[in-house]
């Protein structure tokens, strides 16, 4: 069977999702071999590189935002749980407490440091090796070493201000005037650093500290004191969240707005309000468009018509459906294949490193499959 | 120096973790990915389903707290399962290439086009 000719605009509209007003329908991508009788769809690596375009939104270090088009949503998806659950990152992990009469308990404290993001050299962060665990079958693990643990150090002692009589009688209330140390902060933090991890993190600019140096971690009085010593190692976010990379990672789809029977007058300004500003535009109907006969513009000349502006900025609400007036002179609708993605650092990698490393990791997922695989079936 | 650790992680292979589940045969098996999930099982299936010579391919998370995927695969007389799981991983891998370098690209051309104003 010779392959079918399929029109550009049919091709547009099986990419479109429906979105009704209580359901949402054509779900499923259909470019699948065998889906459409005649038709190809097979995979086409040229076909794909020419098709695959990516547009970028904003890009800030730790905050970027993205649009992939012409690609399938198990794939996006792919890269979307990547950057949160699989790409490594240093946090604390071990707590060793020398010392704690503060309020705030051990464990508690323990895990507020967990949580807090590190940064550092990133060229050091990438030489970081993943600790392995001591478990059951290994009960060695990888053991500590320079490569695979970064030690921190936090020691504090609360005591007056060196001019606290003074302030007492003032009637000063601030602790934080009144005391040394009376709070404790992320800045707090020392970096202790062991073998080969000089080559990386000396200097005050490469070595590891906290993304934000003013994190509360605990509040102390005169006489509390605080030593503990951390190791901080790499792990993934699929192990604990502290080791996810992102903030927030997530796409949504390219939403679509078509206006299928003039919306004009009073009727396109309150359709304009349905949507977030500037998704939809008022214009006049021009003299062409009055004459043209079934264009439902007849006799309606410098009237406004509601127009489709930038459908980037629409959340989707769905305002406009619940209105009978519009029934039936709209339609809306996502691309299946424009995702948007929004990727938001917590401040060790920047945002577009950490995407370039998820595609990384699912490429290098494959290749370790196919090694697998090889090995299994020799 | 560094180098030389990166090699020796990615070399580094651990157990198998792929292997094939009773009652298959040429062109229709069921294989079994330890420690894997949603991640690799959604986009190699989607991988899978593209080549015209396989006849079905599914992918399963059997029960939540074990971390293996299933993954079905049924080809047509002529090919194997295994040469389909491979075209697979491939094609997933090539994809990944186009990604990045389409992705370094764009970002390079943002980065110049909004650094010259």
């Amino acid at each position: 069977m010779a392959p079918a000719r399929v029109s550009q605009t049919e091709l547009d509209a099986r990419k479109i999702v429906g979105v009704n007003a209580e359901t949402v329908t054509n779900v499923s991508s259909t470019d699948i071999p065998g889906h459409y009788p005649g038709e190809d769809h097979e995979w086409d690596l040229e076909d794909f590189r020419n098709t695959f375009k990516v547009k970028f939104h904003k890009h800030q270090p730790f905050d970027c935002a993205f649009s992939l088009i012409g690609i399938d949503a198990s794939i996006a998806n792919a890269f979307r749980r990547i950057l949160i659950a699989e790409i490594p990152t240093l946090a604390i992990e071990y707590v060793f407490v020398h010392n704690n009469t503060s309020i705030v308990q051990d464990e508690v404290l323990s895990h507020r440091l967990g949580l807090i993001p590190l940064t550092g050299n990133p060229a050091g962060l990438r030489w970081l090796q993943q600790y392995r665990k001591p478990t059951d079958e290994d009960p060695v693990g990888s053991g500590v070493q320079d490569v695979n643990t970064v030690v921190m150090k936090l020691k504090v002692e609360c005591t007056k201000a060196d001019n606290y009589d003074e302030l007492n009688k003032k009637r000063e209330d601030d602790p934080r005037l009144l005391y040394k140390h009376a709070h404790v902060y992320a800045k707090d933090l020392e970096f202790v650093v062991s073998g080969r991890q000089d080559t990386f993190f000396s200097g005050e600019a490469n070595q590891i500290k906290p993304v934000h140096p003013d994190i509360l971690l605990a509040k102390m009085r005169p006489g509390q004191c605080i030593d503990m010593e951390m190791h901080c190692i790499k792990g993934i976010g699929a192990d604990h969240a502290k080791f996810s990379p992102v903030a927030t990672a997530s796409y949504r789809l390219l939403p679509t707005i078509s206006i299928t029977k003039p919306i004009l007058g009073n009727e396109a300004k309150k359709f304009a309000r349905c949507f977030p500003k500037g998704v939809i535009g008022l214009e006049e109907v021009s003299r062409s468009e009055a004459k043209q006969k079934g264009s439902g513009y007849e006799g309606h000349e410098g009237e406004k018509k509601a127009v489709v502006k930038n459908t980037f900025k629409d959340t989707v609400s769905r305002e406009c459906l619940r209105h009978p007036e519009f029934e039936g002179k709209v339609k809306l609708g996502r691309v299946r294949d424009h995702f948007i993605f929004m990727v938001e650092s917590t401040g060790q990698y920047q945002s577009d490193e950490l995407f370039l490393e998820s595609v990384s990791i699912l490429k290098e997922k494959c290749a370790s499959m196919k090694r697998g695989l090889a090995e299994y079936t020799r | 120096m560094m180098e030389q650790t990166q090699q020796q992680t990615s070399i580094e292979t651990g157990p198998q973790r792929i292997r094939v589940l009773p009652g298959s045969n040429e062109t229709a098996a069921s294989f079994q990915f330890d420690q894997e999930d949603h991640t690799l099982g959604n986009a190699l299936r989607f991988m899978i389903m593209k080549n015209p010579e396989v006849e079905l391919c599914g992918y399963s998370i059997p029960h939540p707290s074990e971390a293996k995927m299933n993954l079905r695969i049924q080809t047509y007389e002529g090919t194997t399962v295994y040469d389909a799981l491979e075209k697979g991983l491939d094609d997933l891998m090539d994809l990944c290439d186009v990604v990045t370098t389409t992705f370094t690209d764009t970002r390079d051309d943002f980065a110049a086009s909004t650094g010259a104003e």
